[in-house]
Order: C-alpha cells, then structure tokens, then sequence
C-alpha cells in the first residue's frame, strides 16, 4: 500500500508542472505601484501594474494574470493584517543656537506623543540637525544636545527609554540648502521617525 | 564524526554572531505576534511576543493560527501568514547613507512586503527568495506565497 503511495507521489511530481510560486504586487497607499522582478533562473519578467501576478510552476514557467484587491484581501488577508504600521515622520524645530523647542513645535512633541501610544510596541530615531551658522564641531554637539533633548522630553513623558535613540547630524543636512554661516530657522530642527 | 560537525556549525554560528554584534544593531523588531510563532536562531527555538529583535541568519515560523509583523531598520515593514517560514539571509544597513543589503527566502507560507530605504537607495538591493524564483524589489508592496515543500 505504501509503497503504491510512492509510485503515485513519483508519478504527479515526475510529469505535472505543479504550480509552486506566486507573487502579486500591490499599489501603494498614493496609488503609485513599484516594480518587481521575477527570476526563475532564466529570464527575468517585470511586473509593473496594481494587482498583476505571476505564479512559477515547478518547470520555472511563469503565468501572468490580472487579479483585484477583492482577491488579494481573500488569498492574502491574514498576512496583509499582520502588517506593522507604516513609520509616521515629526520635524520639531528649535530656538536659535538652543536645544529650547520653538512654541509650536512643543505642541507638535504632544502629537508625537499620541502616536508612539497608538501603535504596537513603538520605537522612536530622533535625529538632530543645525543650520550652517558656527563651526562643524561645534554644531555636532548641538545637533546632538537637540535630539536629547526630544528624547529626554518623550521619556518624561512616558515614552520607554529603550526604545528611544537619539543621534546628531550636525550641519551635514540642512532642509534648506544654505552657504556657510547663514542663519536658517528651518535648519534648527530635530527629525523623529515614530514606527 | 556527528560531534565534528556540530563543533564545526557552532563555530561558524558564532563568528556570524559574533560579526552580527560588531556590525550594529539587530535587522527588525517585532510589531505584531499572534497565536503560534517562533524564531530558530542557532539551533535553539525562541517564542516570539512583540518586541522581540530579529537578527541576520534568523527563521521566522508561524503556526496554523499564527502570524505576525516587523519593522526593520531601513522602515523595510514585513509580515507573515499562517503555516509560514521565512528566513533572514542577510541585513545590512548604513542609517546615514542608507546603502544596505536585505535579502530573505521564504520557504513556505504567505508574505506581505513594504519595502524600505534598502530599496529605495539601489534598484535590488532588497531580494526575496522563494522556492522557484529570485525576486527583485524596486520600492514596492508585494505579497508573496509559497506552496508547502512536501
């Protein structure tokens, strides 16, 4: 009997070309849709529309269908739920040649706040920044003194410092591309990635 | 002869490890668990609760009612089906520049892919591997499946 088994589980995987692998690619939250290559170990195929498929039997043949967001919710639903969610960025901005927040900037800390409550497990990059007026040396250290200071600020306020990391970028990346030592409001900022 | 081996594999596991820890950080953290899931890092097997840090070389294994999600360094977001197994190759990630390299196989089971700054920065940087096929990630979302080896 068992060895009958065997001699059909030969046979079916001797002759059909089962399908094996299947990738669709999805549109993002904007409706852009990306690119994927497919490479079975021959010639890649692109895949370049929202909801295209193409599934890989066991001969390395593709197949390309059109499927719908209805499918994919059906086929795919309980990986697609499991999904972290996607990282939410906060510029904070500060006074000048200081790690004090401007007063706006202190309620958007508040907002940062709620949404590190929202999610899962948050952790937080916060990385600082000055504009390009002082030495480079010196502007390491402040841009790092600001983003402690935001961490300092989220820990105070319940955030787990664990899950907190605080890194300076000095002048190397001002939003506002500058000449040397011009003072620039939008530079003084420290950048948060809540994920 | 089998204790050489063994010998041999713990030796290469811990200069990976060892590598690892001099590189930087762990690959990902874990957003979201459910039901059954587990991680096999050198041999031994881990249960995973959120949280929990997903190294490079680790597998990834949910149950029949498991799944479950994580966040990687680059904001690379990846996430699993039930009966699924995924194994992270490799991870590696320059925060500053953001070259990197992130390469995973997913040996079974169902995958959701948003892609991150690895992507992002150079077209196939990110790949997932899957039983037939090489896939190439050019800043994407994407599902993946896998039919069970037999």
């Amino acid at each position: 009997m068992r060895i009958w088994l065997l001699v059909a589980a030969a046979a079916l995987t001797g002759c059909a070309a089962v399908p094996q692998d299947r990738v669709v690619l999805l549109p993002g939250p904007d409706g852009k849709v990306g690119q994927i290559a497919v490479n079975p170990g021959g010639r890649e195929t692109v895949l370049d529309a929202a909801y295209a498929s193409a599934a890989v039997d066991s001969t390395g043949k593709i197949d390309q269908a059109q499927l719908d967001a209805n499918q994919i919710a059906q086929q795919f639903g309980a990986a697609l739920g499991a999904l972290p969610p996607r990282p939410k960025s906060f510029t904070l901005y500060f006074e000048r040649d200081s790690d004090q927040l401007t007063p706006d900037s202190a309620n958007l800390a508040t907002a940062a706040l709620a949404e590190i409550a929202a999610r899962p497990v948050a952790d937080v990059i916060v990385i600082g920044h000055t504009d390009r007026t002082g030495e480079l040396a010196y502007n390491d250290t402040l841009s790092l003194q600001r983003a402690v200071a935001v961490r300092e600020k989220l820990i105070a306020e319940g955030g787990d410092p664990a899950r907190i990391t605080a890194t300076g970028r000095g002048e190397r990346e001002p939003l506002v591309p500058t000449a040397d030592e011009v003072p620039q409001p939008k530079n003084r900022r420290a950048e948060l990635s809540v994920r | 002869m089998r204790q050489v081996w063994c010998r041999i594999a713990l030796g290469i596991t811990l200069c990976i490890a060892a590598h690892a820890a001099g590189a930087a950080e762990a690959a990902g953290i874990v957003k979201i668990a459910e039901g059954s899931v587990s991680i096999e890092r050198a041999g031994a097997r881990l249960a995973v609760t959120p949280g929990l840090e997903v190294q490079a070389a680790d597998t990834l294994v949910t149950g029949e009612n498991g799944k479950c999600g994580i966040t990687f360094r680059d904001n690379s977001l990846l996430s699993l089906g039930p009966n699924s197994r995924l194994v992270v190759d490799r991870f590696s990630f320059d925060s500053t520049t953001h070259e990197g390299g992130f390469e995973s196989t997913l040996k079974q089971g169902k995958l959701a892919v948003i892609s991150g700054k690895i992507a992002k920065h150079a077209r196939d940087a990110m790949k997932v591997r899957t039983p037939s096929s090489i896939l190439g990630v050019r800043g994407t979302e994407f599902v993946v499946e896998a039919a069970a080896t037999p």
